[in-house]
């Protein structure tokens, strides 16, 4: 008998791709937030493990959090699954980045097949996702975490909230899959108004406290679901370490048949483990170091104190003002004034254990601290990359200093020392008068130094850079009159190198910016004439290559 | 700076049997970021269009292995996409890509090219016919090599062209989540006609990489265009 319905088979391996799509999903977006690198390694015998094909690790704290919002539903039509990530500074102070929405609408495609068609579309559409997610603004700005701000994600479920992303923000659809109860559909919203307040405007006037700017605002939904970092390092071994997910058991045995429909095989078994093998549960290792590693690691959270750190709602932390002007396109030059210089201090309990279910706050180890541009010390250190094909994850040496806050890579100087407005910049003789701060900013550094400061370039260069040079080059002559640009000084007593690394990605200097934009595009269209003479003379070849199409 | 300008439009075939698409990508670039720009177009394509290897059992069943991801940073773009996990295909993407960039920059150019990335099935014919490609999927990726003056202009390319990047893998996920025309999965016997499997451990659709590099004049294009589909579609 000719039945359209869907089968219970079919309605069951539906529900079953759709769940597991869920929590890949959320897999994606949190891995692609945690800052650093991810590689997984292709495989050609397949495990049976790995949904839709794909190799994409499990962080079982992510997977609880899914489902503990899922609640055993799916996504339906009106109840959405978002996944939010949002920014935190060392102050406290948050904001919605991007809104990741997988939703259901009716439109069901009755024909499609389940356990064939639907599950490959399920697959490219997380291949897609994998793509997106490193286009978003929130991508750069993720990767250059761990200094004045982390990256949290909460994931809840119900109605798509998209208030907290202020004015304009922008859609991008990563893609949709009909299935015959209803359609996929899988997009990010996120804030383009990234705004902040420059140094320029805080030199020139006093620190306006109490004023709240408008994207820090409070939530007007108390959260249901708390924030999280996207990284998270389970310290303690015997805190909470969550069960690998119970469903992991459900080993994901796919087989696919060319068959006619009718003989589809789709199998979906039951493996039942004591201990769930390595290869099931691919859980992020835990860098278990002992109490004295632990203990470092709450002290270097101190920049983010716990108390400043609200329970799912963001507390009212003062406006925050970055130095530097913060756009989508510009993430690198957001750098914090603190409040408070020098080494934090050791806090009298670890960070981690006030926010056991709450707020759990960890950057990236190696997010703390980019100084280390050395290898990754041991499989200890491992981040969410499992691979040994290519340079995977960032490297990171846990014996550096730590404790530090560090604004540069290189830099052990209390940070109050260090902001751009202190400083008495090298061409300010060169700068007119009346001069605006803006205006005396340095010079812009060529893009290929190997000590950066900049994580995306540092984990290219795994095996560590060269030392930096001196500036020493002018001691053996006499000066006369004349304040070299990267001598030694008394003002700013750094070498070169750490001078460069200081000072990179600073904003352009107005006095050389011209409207290049202008100038080419008046050259292009001056060539325009030409090229459609040309063009024009050529008319008869051009027909005569479409004849030969036709 | 950089004159960037962007075209993605789908072209009906030259024979309308073959449901083949084709989609054009334009981006500006400084010549050393070409090689970085192509890789990340043509990996995030072939990331849409790789699956794990095939593994046929009995009954005309196979199971399906498993494709491996992993995140890569351009050194000359602030811009960072995601590849398949094969060290196989990466090598054969940055070979092509090495080889139009040296196109590119040899004389004759005013650094004006493009690279065409062809999804193609094989069609078996009886003697004495050869073996037919259809061309399912065409991706040409156009690119305008530009000069920049100083360091400031290099700076704004870095962080324009990974703005414009971004947009062409938004362009190229829209394009894969239409959910057109695939090639059917194959049979055992078959699986070759549709799917590169000389690779150890992910299996691409069978694609070909082909580039031309124009003249200030455009001839070279045509010529070259009309070759390329000529040979392509064994007409």
């Amino acid at each position: 008998a000719m039945d359209t319905d869907l089968s219970s088979q079919d309605r069951k391996d539906l529900d079953k791709f759709i769940k597991f799509f869920a929590l890949k999903t959320v897999q994606v977006i949190v891995q692609a937030r945690l800052g650093e690198k991810i590689c997984t390694r292709s495989s050609s015998s397949p495990t049976g493990s790995d949904w839709f094909n794909l190799a994409i690790k499990d962080i079982p704290e992510v997977t609880h959090e899914a489902k503990k919002a899922l609640a055993g539903q799916l996504p339906a039509v009106g109840r959405s699954m978002c996944v939010e990530i949002s920014l935190k500074t060392s102050e406290g102070d948050s904001m919605e980045l991007e809104i990741w929405c997988l939703e259901m609408n009716e439109k069901c495609d009755k024909e499609i097949k389940v356990s064939y068609t639907v599950y490959n579309r399920l697959s490219l559409l997380l291949k897609s996702l994998l793509a997106i997610t490193r286009v978003t603004p929130a991508y750069r700005l993720s990767r250059k975490q761990g200094h004045e701000y982390v990256i949290l994600y909460r994931i809840y479920f119900g109605e798509v909230q998209l208030s907290g992303l202020g004015e304009g923000f922008q859609t991008v659809r990563v893609g949709t899959v009909g299935t015959p109860v209803g359609t996929i559909t899988l997009s990010c919203a996120y804030r383009i108004n990234l705004a902040f307040m420059s140094t320029r405007q805080f030199e020139r006037t006093p620190p306006i406290m109490g004023i709240i700017i408008d994207h820090f605002v409070d939530r007007p939904y108390p959260s249901s679901s708390p924030m999280h970092p996207c990284n998270y390092r389970a310290v303690e071994d015997n805190g909470a370490v969550y069960p690998s997910v119970e469903d992991s058991q459900e080993v994901c045995t796919t087989s696919f048949s060319t068959s006619p429909p009718s003989q589809c095989v789709f199998t979906v078994t039951k493996a039942h483990f004591q201990t769930p093998p390595p290869v099931v549960t691919d859980t992020l290792k835990v860098p278990v170091m002992g109490l004295a590693f632990s203990h470092q690691l709450s002290s270097s959270r101190l920049s983010y104190q716990p108390a400043a750190l609200g329970v799912g709602s963001a507390d009212m932390g003062y406006p925050v003002l970055f130095a530097g002007g913060l756009n989508a396109a510009h993430p690198h030059q957001l750098i914090g004034p603190g409040k408070e210089g020098g080494v934090p201090p050791v806090p009298s309990q670890p960070a981690h254990g006030t926010q056991a279910d709450q707020e759990r706050m960890c950057t990236p180890l190696d997010g703390v601290h980019y100084s280390a541009a050395t290898p990754s010390s041991s499989e200890d250190t491992e981040t969410v990359s499992n691979s040994s094909e290519g340079k995977c994850g960032s490297p990171h040496d846990l014996s550096e200093t730590i404790f530090i806050r560090k604004v540069g890579a290189f830099v052990n100087k209390p940070i109050n020392q260090v902001t751009m407005a202190n400083l008495d910049i090298p061409f300010a003789m060169f700068a007119p008068k009346n001069v605006e701060l803006e205006d005396n900013d340095p010079m812009v550094n060529p893009p290929e130094s190997p000590e950066t400061e900049s994580p995306l370039q540092g984990s290219l260069h795994s095996e560590g850079s060269s030392g930096s040079s001196t500036g020493n080059t002018h001691d053996d002559f006499v000066m006369i009159d004349f304040k070299p640009a990267f001598s030694k000084d008394d003002i700013l007593p750094m070498d070169l190198g750490t001078f460069y690394r200081e000072f990179q990605n600073p904003p352009q200097l107005s006095s050389l910016s011209i409207d290049i934009g202008a100038q080419s595009m008046a050259e292009d269209l001056d060539s325009l004439p030409e090229k459609l003479a040309v063009h024009e003379k050529n008319v008869k070849e051009f027909d005569a290559f479409v004849e030969t199409l036709q | 700076s950089c004159p960037l300008s962007t075209r993605c439009c789908a072209l009906s075939s030259a024979a309308p049997a073959m449901n083949c698409r084709a989609e054009v990508l334009e981006v500006s670039v400084e010549g050393r970021q070409v090689e970085e720009a192509m890789l990340a177009v043509l990996h995030t394509i072939l990331l849409h269009r790789s699956t794990g290897k095939f593994h046929y059992k009995k009954e005309g069943t196979y199971s399906i292995g498993t494709v491996g991801t992993q995140d890569v940073d351009c050194d000359f773009i602030d811009f960072a996409y995601v590849r398949v996990s094969s060290e196989e295909l990466d090598r054969a993407l940055r070979k092509a890509v090495g080889e139009f960039k040296d196109a590119l920059r040899g004389s004759g150019s005013d650094g004006m090219g493009q690279i065409s990335l062809e999804f193609y099935q094989k069609k078996k014919s009886r003697w004495p016919f050869s073996d037919e490609c259809i061309l399912w999927e065409l991706w040409t990726i156009k690119v305008n090599v530009v000069n920049l003056a100083n360091e400031q202009e290099r700076q704004i390319c870095r962080e324009k062209v990974g703005e414009k990047l971004c947009e062409k893998i938004i362009n190229i996920v829209e394009v894969m989540n239409r959910h057109e025309y695939l090639p059917k999965m194959p049979t055992q016997s078959e699986v070759d006609n549709v799917f590169d499997t000389s690779l150890k451990d992910v299996q691409p659709y069978l694609y070909k990489i082909s580039y031309q590099i124009t003249d200030s004049l455009g001839t070279s294009v045509t010529t070259t265009m009309r070759r390329l589909i000529k040979d392509t579609l064994a007409l």
